[in-house]
């Protein structure tokens, strides 16, 4: 009954509203000469229309009801896991500060009593006691952890001193920790708070640790 | 509506289950318009319909506000009355036909061989043939022709509905389209 497929095709791609200008056009003009295509697309769009008028059904009185009252009730245990789901970066950063506590609390009680001093050879060590003997001049840096420096002479670089004190002649007899005749020192002198630099130096390691795969 | 719709979903996302009640009674014609168009059967319709909004409310999380959602919802519940058909004994539906659809099968019998009178659409019957002529499509003709004339669903949201690709959508509707031609012809 029909002229042929593409005429057909042509007026599908129309109802699909997929179709070109030139393409729309040809069809027409084809729809004006051609009866039994021009049937058949009236009876095309003559379907769509029924289509539309099929029945409506709704849905059964309580239906909301119903799916409310077998909706299951969220465990305490899919709460905690939604609430990880959606904050990967907290769950994440929980995890690296309890593994990085622990991994500092395993070497923090391993060297803490160690002395360690740069190794320049004109310091004079004497029990915990770093000494720069009076008269001598000690080249390049200095950096003493766990234990104490007593500058007599002069440093010609900057001192470090890690969880420890910088003692002169006067304060070795007070006992104290006076920093106020630091004068033989001709850099920087840095005394650093010890559990701050002990956490800082873990990061660091654990960082390195980790790159190190 | 649309609004309204992201935001109750944004409150059941973040626990309020009670938005979710307002969600579903938005939907619940549609969705359950939908599953008994492609099943056939009210009884079945309203089971696998409850099941989707259940599924949806499972698997909020895993939908993404900035997509629209029913076409999400649609396609679960698609894809449910799939599965559902694919289970069916084939002696079953014969069964559950009658059942369901209210002595509809008489009617169908009487009106294949005689002709429908009048031309008003309007009429209750004749939306009931309609109805009928509709679901004894072949299910993959039948969903595409429901999604696109009785939900208004554009090609590509069709598509996206029953993960199939644009291109076949088009084939299927083609086809759907010419075989309720030669079905609802002499209505």
């Amino acid at each position: 009954m029909s002229c042929n497929e593409e005429y057909i095709k042509r007026m599908h791609d129309y109802l699909d509203g997929d179709i070109s200008t030139e393409e729309e056009s040809l069809l027409r003009r084809h729809l004006e000469d051609c009866e039994d295509c021009q049937k058949h697309f009236h009876e095309l769009n003559r379907t769509i229309t029924l289509i539309r008028s099929a029945e409506r059904v709704e849905a059964p009185v309580g239906f909301t009801e119903n799916v409310m009252g077998k909706l299951p009730t969220e465990k305490k245990r899919v709460k905690y896991k939604r609430w990880f789901k959606r904050h990967p970066i907290l769950v994440a950063a929980a995890i690296f500060f309890i593994l990085m506590i622990g991994s500092l609390s395993s070497t923090f009680n391993q060297g803490t009593d160690q002395l360690v001093v740069s190794t320049q050879e004109e310091l004079v060590i004497d029990g915990d006691t770093v000494i720069v003997p009076a008269g001598v001049t000690v080249p390049g840096d200095v950096y003493v952890k766990n234990g104490d420096l007593l500058v007599l002479g002069t440093v010609d670089g900057n001192v470090t001193l890690f969880n420890g004190e910088l003692l002169d002649s006067d304060s070795e007899l007070d006992g104290g920790g006076l920093m106020a005749s630091a004068g033989g020192v001709n850099g920087e002198l840095e005394t650093v708070d010890q559990t701050f630099e002990w956490i800082w130096y873990h990061i660091k390691n654990f960082f390195k640790g980790l790159f190190a795969f | 509506m649309d609004q309204f719709i992201k935001k109750k979903i944004i409150q059941v996302k973040k626990g309020d289950q009670s938005a979710f009640s307002d969600v579903v009674s938005f939907y619940q014609n549609k969705i359950y318009q939908h599953c008994y168009r492609m099943l056939g059967n009210k009884h079945e319709a309203e089971d696998i319909a409850q099941e989707a909004f259940i599924r949806a409310y499972v698997n909020i999380d895993s939908f993404d506000e900035n997509r629209k959602f029913s076409t999400w919802l649609y396609r679960i519940a698609t894809n449910l009355t799939i599965d559902r058909m694919r289970k069916r004994k084939p002696d079953y539906h014969l069964d559950a036909e009658v059942k369901g659809t209210d002595g509809l099968d008489m009617y169908t019998q009487l009106a294949s061989t005689e002709r429908l009178p009048g031309e008003e659409v309007e009429s209750r019957e004749l939306q009931r043939y309609i109805h009928h002529e509709i679901s004894q499509l072949p299910a993959k003709y039948r969903s595409i022709i429901m999604l696109r004339y009785l939900e208004e669903f554009s090609l590509k949201e069709i598509s996206e509905i029953l993960d199939v690709p644009l291109g076949t959508v088009k084939t299927r509707i083609h086809r759907g389209r010419e075989a309720l031609r030669k079905r609802l012809r002499h209505v």
